[in-house]
C-alpha cells in the first residue's frame, strides 16, 4: 500500500529556533494516523508546513500528497487538494446559522445569488453524515462546544476532503461528545479519508489510532504500527518527555523559610460560562525562599488560577482562603494585591504585561508610580535613575530607557515585565510562562533572576508548560489538571515521566466519569 | 538592590535629535506655514492687532474643549455630545441669570456642576456597562440638543449681566499708566511669561544634567528658547497694542498650563495614558482602569459647560443653536495635533496647535472671502491630510 502523504525530512526553524529537524511522516488513505507530543514539541508546527500555512520554500524538505510532489503557497493550495485541517480555536461565526457557517466562502448559487433550496439540502445532507441532529437554521452561538466541533467538521466535508487534520478535538468537549466525535473519525475511515489526530489524551489515540507517531523537540521519536503491536503507553509517554537536558540551569541552594502564602479551598468560575467550575477547591502554598512549579497542559487551568489569586483578575464567584505571612487577608482588586505583595508577571506580555507603545521606563515604573511620585507629581528624575538602575540590573538590552518597548526582543521585553513586578517589592512572584518565546540565552538570565528572587526571600511560582525548566529550576512541582492538583513532588525526586503519568492518568479517570478521583491533591505515582 | 547610578546614555547625533524633534514640532512648523500663507494672502490683515484679538475670542471656547477631548481620546474615546452639552450649558446660564436673575456667580458655579454632572452621567454607561463611547454621546448629543431647545423654548435669551459678558469681552485691567496705544499692563504679563518659560526650561535643562540625563544640543536649546520668547513677546506686543489681554485668554493659558503639567508630570495622567495604550496592561498594574475612564468624562463635561458660558457670554445671548458642530472642530484639532485614534497617544500642546490651526483657517479664509462651502472642503481636506502624515511618520 503506497502512502497518500509523505513528508519527507522536513526542517524548518524560526529565527534561529530550530522547530523541526528532518521530520519523516506519511498517511495512507483511510488510516487514522495519531501524532502525539508536549507543547511546543512541533505538532503544530509540521500541521502548518503540510496545509502550506507556512508556504513552499519557507521549511527544508518534500511533500508527496497523493503521488506527486505539490508546493503549497498557501492554505487554498491544500484544501484544494482536500487537505482541510480544523484548528483547536473554532472558526466559526457565531451569530450565523449552521448553514450559512458550512457556505460561507463558497455558497452554491446562481448568478450570485445564493441558492438557498440548495444550501439547506446540503446542510442536511452533512450534518446527517456527521450525526448532528439540529436543523440548519440553528445559530451557532446556540450550540454547545461539541456540536460546534461536528459543524466544522460537516463544514469540512462540503469541501473535497481526502485528509482530514483535527488539533486536538476533544479538548473541550465531555465524554459523549468525544465518544461521538472518535465514532465519526472511524466511519471517515471506512471511506476511505486519512486522518491525522493530534491529542493528548492517549486513552483517545489508543481507542481508534492506526498508526502512532511521537514528537519530541521537533524530531520523530517514536513511530508505532497500532496493529503490529500493543499499545504501550509507558512507552509513548517516555518518548514524549524523555530529552537530554540540553538546556543548563544556573545551580542554586535553595534556604527555605516560613510560609508566606497559603491558599485553602479555593474555587473559581467561568467569567462567561458562570456554572463551569475551571479551579476546583484547591489548596496550595509556597514558603519563602522557595521555588514551585505549576505543571500541566495548555488549559488546565494554572493562568486562570494565577489570575484569580491577584486580586480577581479572572473569573467569577471565587471563593476560598488566602493567608499571606500567616493573616488572613481579601485580595479583591489587583491595586489591593501588589500593596499586599503580590506580583502576577503574564504569560501573554504583548497583550497584558506592556504598554508597547510606550518607552521602557513608563512600563518600568507603573505598577508602583507612588514611589517616584512624592505628592502624585513624577519626578522625572527619580523615575528615571529606578528605570536606568533595572536596566542595569536586569541587563535589558535597550538604547535607553525612552526606547519604545515594542521595538525590542521577546527577552528584553520580559525583563522589563520583571522589572515593572520587582519595582513593587513583592513577597510572593507568580511567573506565568516566563521563558515563552524567548531564546535560550534570555532564558538563563531569567533563571538567574528567579534564583536571585528566591535567594532575597521572596516565594516564587512558576507556572510552565515546559517540564525540563520546571525540573531545572524548582524547588517543588505541583501538576495541575483540569482545575485541580492532581500531584506533586519533591524538585529532587520530580521526572518528566511522573508528571506526564499524573496528568495522564487523570485524563484517562475523568474520560472514565470518576472525575472526582484524583482531586484530592498530593497523588504521589 | 545595589546601588550604582545612572549611566550616560550614549551620545545622540545632532542629526538624530534634529529629526526626532522635527517630528514633534512638525505640526507646530505646520501651524506657523499657515499664518504666515495666509498673512501674506491677506496682506497682512491676518496678524493685525484687532484681527489677532478677535481669532482668541473666536477660538478659546474650541481650545478649551480641545482639553478635555484629548484626555477622552487618550484613554481610546470620543465624545460627540460637547457641542450639545456646551449648548445645553449656555441655555440653562441664561435662564438662571436672565430669566431668574440668579448671582452670576453663583450661577457660573451651577453651571460648572451641572457640566460635571452630565459628563458623570455619560461617562457611567461608558466606563462601568462598556457602551462604547461613540454611541452613549451620539445619544447625549440628541438628548441635549434638544433640552437647549426645551430650556429657551425655542426663543433666544439675553442679555447676560454685564460683569458676566467680562468673561469674554473683557481685557485685563490696566494698572500701569497709558503709554500711547500700548497696554503696559498686558506687556508686562507677556514679558513675564516669556522669561518664565526660558528660565523654566533652563532650569529643567541643568537640573538634567546635573544627573548625568542626555540633554539637547546646548546650540539648539538657546535657539529654541530665542524663538519661544520672540514668539511669545511679538504676539503680546500685538495683542497689548490693540485692548490688551482678553480674560478668556488667561483663563485659556491658565487651562493649557494646567492640563499639560497633569499629563506630562501627574500620576494620573500618566495612566491615563497608560488606560489608552493598553487598558488591560493597566488594569494588571492596579489602575483602577474604569474609575479614570469615568473622570476624564467628568473632566469634559465641565469643560464643556465652560466653554458654554464663554460662549454664550461672548455673543451675549443663550440662542437653541448655539455649540452646533463644535464636537467637530473640537475632536478635529485633536487629531490634527496628533492624538492617535486608537489611545494612548496625543499631547495637550498638540490639541491646542491642532484647534490654532482650524481657527487660522476659519479666519484666514473668511478674510480672503472663500465662502463657507468651500472652507469646509479645505478644512476636511486638511483634516484627512494631518492624520495621513502622522500615520506615515509612525509607521517609518
Amino acid at each position: 500500500m503506497t502512502a497518500m502523504l509523505e513528508m519527507r525530512n522536513v526542517s524548518k526553524s524560526f529565527a534561529g529556533v530550530q522547530a523541526l529537524r528532518d521530520v519523516n511522516f506519511s498517511v495512507h488513505a483511510g488510516q487514522i494516523h495519531a501524532l502525539v507530543g508536549e507543547n511546543g514539541a512541533g505538532k503544530s508546527t509540521l500541521m502548518k508546513v503540510l496545509s502550506g500555512v507556512y508556504p513552499h520554500g519557507s521549511y527544508e524538505g518534500t511533500i508527496i500528497f497523493e503521488g506527486e510532489e505539490r508546493h503549497f503557497r498557501d492554505i487554498n493550495d491544500s484544501e484544494a487538494l482536500g487537505i482541510i485541517i480544523i484548528h483547536q480555536e473554532l472558526a466559526l461565526i457565531p451569530l450565523m446559522s449552521i448553514a450559512e457557517n458550512i457556505f460561507l466562502s463558497h455558497p452554491p448559487s446562481k448568478l450570485g445569488v445564493i441558492d438557498r433550496d440548495e444550501v439547506y439540502r446540503r446542510t442536511r445532507e452533512l450534518l446527517a453524515q456527521v450525526g448532528l441532529r439540529e436543523s440548519p437554521d440553528t445559530l451557532i452561538t446556540d450550540l454547545g462546544v461539541g456540536k460546534q466541533q461536528l459543524v466544522e467538521i460537516a463544514k469540512a466535508l462540503s469541501k473535497r476532503v481526502r485528509m482530514l487534520i483535527l488539533d486536538e478535538p476533544t479538548a473541550s468537549l465531555n465524554e459523549a461528545d468525544s465518544a461521538a466525535l472518535l465514532e465519526r473519525l472511524m466511519v471517515f475511515r471506512e471511506q476511505g479519508i486519512g486522518s491525522i489526530l493530534i491529542s493528548h489524551k492517549l486513552n483517545e489515540v489508543a481507542k481508534v489510532a492506526d498508526h502512532i507517531t511521537v514528537l519530541r523537540d521537533g524530531r520523530t521519536v517514536d513511530s508505532i504500527d497500532c496493529h503490529a503491536e500493543p499499545i504501550q503507553e509507558d512507552r509513548i509517554i517516555r518518548s514524549m518527555v524523555n530529552r537530554d537536558m540540553a538546556h543548563r540551569f544556573p545551580e542554586r541552594s535553595a534556604k527555605i523559610g516560613e510560609p508566606v502564602l497559603n491558599v485553602e479551598n479555593w474555587s473559581v468560575y467561568h467569567p462567561i460560562h458562570p456554572e463551569r467550575q475551571v479551579i476546583k477547591n484547591v489548596d496550595f502554598g509556597v514558603k519563602r525562599g522557595e521555588v514551585v512549579g505549576i505543571a500541566g497542559l495548555m488549559g488546565a487551568g494554572r493562568t486562570e488560577f494565577a489570575m484569580s489569586l491577584f486580586g480577581r483578575s479572572w473569573g467569577t464567584d471565587i471563593s476560598g482562603r488566602i493567608r499571606l505571612e500567616g493573616r488572613e487577608i481579601v485580595l479583591s482588586s489587583v491595586a489591593a494585591a501588589i500593596d499586599a505583595g503580590l506580583a502576577y508577571v503574564t504569560e501573554d506580555r504583548k497583550q497584558l504585561g506592556l504598554i508597547l507603545a510606550d518607552d521602557v521606563r513608563k512600563n518600568i515604573t507603573l505598577a508602583s508610580l507612588d514611589q517616584v511620585a512624592p505628592n502624585r507629581v513624577i519626578d522625572d528624575i527619580a523615575e528615571l535613575k529606578v528605570a536606568s538602575d533595572y536596566r542595569n540590573r536586569m541587563r535589558i538590552r535597550c538604547s535607553d530607557v525612552y526606547q519604545e518597548t515594542g521595538q525590542l526582543s521577546g527577552g528584553n521585553q520580559q525583563k522589563v515585565v520583571l522589572s515593572k513586578w520587582l519595582m513593587t517589592d513583592p513577597k510572593v512572584l507568580i511567573l506565568d510562562e516566563p521563558t515563552r518565546g524567548i531564546d535560550v540565552g534570555a532564558k538563563y538570565e531569567i533563571y538567574c533572576i528567579i534564583n536571585e528572587l528566591a535567594e532575597a526571600g521572596r516565594g516564587v511560582v512558576v507556572i510552565s508548560s515546559e517540564m525540563p525548566e520546571l525540573l531545572g529550576i524548582c524547588d517543588r512541582i505541583c501538576v495541575m489538571n483540569d482545575g485541580a492538583f492532581v500531584g506533586e513532588f519533591k524538585g529532587a525526586e520530580a521526572t518528566q515521566e511522573k508528571i506526564m503519568r499524573a496528568i495522564m492518568r487523570n485524563q484517562r479517570s475523568n474520560g472514565n466519569g470518576v472525575p472526582e478521583a484524583a482531586e484530592m491533591g498530593g497523588l504521589q505515582p | 538592590m545595589t546601588d550604582k547610578t545612572v549611566s550616560l546614555p550614549e551620545e545622540r547625533r545632532h542629526g538624530s535629535f534634529i529629526k526626532n524633534n522635527l517630528r514633534n514640532y512638525g505640526m507646530l512648523m505646520s501651524l506657523i506655514a499657515i499664518m504666515l500663507f495666509f498673512q501674506v494672502m491677506t496682506g497682512g490683515t491676518l496678524l493685525q492687532p484687532l484681527n489677532l484679538t478677535n481669532l482668541v475670542l473666536q477660538n478659546s471656547y474650541i481650545v478649551i474643549m480641545a482639553l478635555g477631548m484629548l484626555l477622552v481620546i487618550v484613554t481610546g474615546h470620543i465624545d460627540l455630545s460637547v457641542g450639545s452639552v456646551a449648548g445645553f450649558v449656555g441655555a440653562v446660564a441664561a435662564v438662571l441669570m436672565v430669566t431668574w436673575k440668579v448671582d452670576y456667580t453663583l450661577a457660573f458655579i451651577a453651571c460648572l456642576l451641572l457640566g460635571a454632572a452630565i459628563g458623570a452621567a455619560q461617562g457611567y454607561w461608558v466606563a462601568y456597562f462598556k457602551i462604547p463611547s461613540f454611541i452613549v454621546t451620539l445619544a447625549g448629543m440628541l438628548v441635549f440638543k434638544g433640552l437647549a431647545l426645551a430650556v429657551l423654548q425655542g426663543q433666544s435669551l439675553g442679555p447676560f449681566p454685564a460683569t458676566f459678558q467680562k468673561l469674554s469681552s473683557g481685557f485685563i485691567p490696566e494698572i500701569l499708566p497709558e503709554a500711547g496705544t500700548l497696554h503696559p499692563t498686558s506687556m508686562l504679563i507677556g514679558a513675564l511669561l516669556a522669561l518664565g518659560l526660558v528660565y523654566a526650561s533652563a532650569k529643567g535643562r541643568s537640573r538634567e544634567q546635573l544627573h548625568g540625563i542626555e540633554v539637547e544640543p546646548y546650540a539648539f536649546f538657546l535657539g529654541k528658547s530665542i524663538l519661544l520668547a520672540c514668539a511669545v513677546l511679538y504676539f503680546t506686543y500685538l495683542i497689548a497694542s490693540h485692548r490688551g489681554l482678553p480674560n478668556v485668554l488667561v483663563i485659556m493659558t491658565a487651562l493649557i498650563a494646567l492640563y499639560g503639567f497633569v499629563t506630562r508630570r501627574t500620576v494620573i495622567g500618566r495612566q491615563v495614558y497608560a488606560v489608552g495604550g493598553n487598558a488591560k496592561a493597566a488594569s494588571l498594574s492596579g489602575i483602577k482602569t474604569e474609575r479614570l475612564t469615568f473622570f476624564t468624562f467628568v473632566n469634559m463635561g465641565v469643560l464643556a459647560a465652560l466653554a458654554g458660558l464663554v460662549f454664550a457670554a461672548r455673543l451675549n445671548t443663550a440662542t437653541p443653536k448655539a455649540g452646533l458642530g463644535f464636537e467637530l472642530d473640537v475632536i478635529a484639532a485633536c487629531f490634527i495635533g496628533g492624538a492617535s485614534a486608537y489611545g494612548g497617544v496625543g499631547r495637550v500642546g498638540g490639541a491646542v496647535v491642532g484647534a490654532m490651526i482650524m481657527g487660522v483657517m476659519n479666519n484666514g479664509m473668511s478674510i480672503l472671502g472663500i465662502g463657507i462651502d468651500y472652507q469646509q472642503v479645505i478644512k476636511g481636506l486638511v483634516l484627512l491630510g494631518a492624520v495621513c502624515i502622522d500615520v506615515y511618520n509612525q509607521r517609518r
